[in-house]
């Protein structure tokens, strides 16, 4: 699966995407996430699956684009 | 010159709307010159600020020689020159909670072209009592984005702000175009695509954005679209809530001094069973503690804050700043004390280990 970073989370993840082994659902690839860049704990983010965002758990498969979208602020 | 689908009518349209545009900055300046230019005939215009030379770069309505002038009056002087025929209605304060259901009354729709969560919030809340279409822009450093709030999209479902961010994020993760930077001609881009939604909505020709979260990257020169979904979590905030007193703004949840405890103190008081123990870490956070009495995400918090027990109360968070925030919230909502964890549960575990 990939994953796409916008705003202030690039500066967290450092990229702005990514192609990882899709994890079972959106709760498991929160959790490996958060372990590897622990700046995330803090971050308002939702996540969106084939460009639909979500707010519950989700189930993943390979082949989705998952994206990480920050609250922006600046005007 | 006529535009197919773009007649006499939707010109009268035009000049019998009313918009209220929330800041005059970077996505207020292009989004007031385009209502101008397209005849919109009564436009209010809110900005507390004074011009700057740090403005100048990317608020192209403002030069030299207006540094230290109000915004309103200098941007407002420049619009009557531009159409003479235009209304336009100057407000040199800023939208706070306790104006802003007065500012707002008998506008059609409102342009969110602020530049910080607090505001954002506020429109969104009082947009939402009022039932006025909200067009909402946002710009981070390369990013830019927009969308509808308070408008049927077509599924018939309205959105607002906090379906996609249910509470304001804390002050410290706060950050304006002034903080971070932007590049000047990205917010030209949103505030424009601002006033187009403005010139849909009032005309009622083509597709507005309403359930669409659209994001334009400048680097990239791509744009990236979300279909919004409703949060069932989160109801909109009813008029009188709004105005209650214990509705406590971000600036004065500020001035709440919270006392933070160390890891010593939070176990003796633990053990004196003196406190609830609240952790508002998010559920995907780790690891889980068997040491509290409640989780309450931070994001869920402030719909639930009149359930809590009326006991002291000690927040804890991962690294002991959300729980600083959080039990300012409560201090604000309820009338218990409450202490933060200093340092978190990585304190804790430091401690412990």
């Amino acid at each position: 699966m990939e994953l796409l970073i916008f705003g202030s989370l690039t500066d967290i993840i450092g990229k702005n995407s990514l192609v990882l082994e899709a994890p079972n659902n959106t709760e498991q690839l929160k959790k490996s996430l958060l372990e590897q860049y622990p700046g995330l704990a803090q971050a308002h983010y939702f996540l969106a699956i084939n460009k639909i965002m979500v707010h519950d758990n989700q189930p993943l498969q390979e082949g989705d684009v998952v994206a990480l979208m920050p609250a922006f602020s600046g005007g | 010159m006529i535009l197919p689908g773009f007649g006499v009518a939707a010109q009268e349209k035009l000049g019998r709307a009313k918009v209220l545009i929330v800041g005059m900055g970077a996505l207020g300046c292009p989004a007031l010159q385009y209502l101008v230019g397209a005849g919109v005939g009564n436009i209010g215009i809110i900005d507390s600020d004074l011009v700057s030379e740090s403005n100048l770069h990317r608020q192209l309505l403002y030069g030299y020689a207006d540094i230290g002038k109000p915004k309103v009056a200098v941007a407002a002087a420049l619009m009557r020159l531009q159409n003479p025929a235009i209304q336009i209605t100057t407000y040199q304060t800023s939208f706070e909670r306790k104006n802003a259901l007065d500012l707002l009354e008998g506008y059609d729709i409102v342009i969110d072209a602020t530049d910080n969560f607090i505001a954002k919030y506020i429109i969104n809340d009082a947009a939402g009592i009022l039932n006025i279409p909200m067009i909402y822009g946002a710009v981070t450093r390369y990013q830019g984005q927009l969308t509808v709030f308070h408008f049927p999209d077509q599924n018939n479902l309205k959105f607002n702000y906090r379906d996609l961010f249910p509470v304001p994020p804390a002050d410290h993760l706060m950050g304006t175009c002034e903080s971070l930077g932007v590049i000047g001609v990205l917010p030209g881009i949103i505030g424009c695509l601002q006033a187009a939604e403005a010139i849909k909505l009032i005309t009622d020709i083509g597709k507005t954005l309403a359930g669409r979260l659209y994001t334009h990257d400048f680097l990239e020169a791509t744009n990236y679209e979300i279909a919004l979904s409703k949060n069932s979590s989160i109801s909109m905030i009813k008029k009188e809530d709004f105005l209650k007193p214990n509705h406590t703004s971000s600036e004065e949840l500020e001035e709440i001094d919270i006392e933070e405890i160390n890891v010593d103190q939070f176990l003796a008081l633990k053990k004196n069973d003196q406190i609830f123990v609240l952790d508002v870490r998010e559920r995907h956070e780790y690891p889980p503690i068997d040491f509290s009495d409640a989780l309450i995400p931070m994001s869920e918090l402030s719909n639930q804050i009149e359930q809590l027990p009326n006991k002291e109360i000690c927040v804890i968070c991962h690294q002991g700043i959300r729980s600083i925030y959080a039990a300012q919230q409560i201090q604000a909502r309820k009338s218990i004390k409450a202490y933060s964890l200093k340092g978190g549960i990585t304190a804790y575990f430091n401690k412990l280990s």
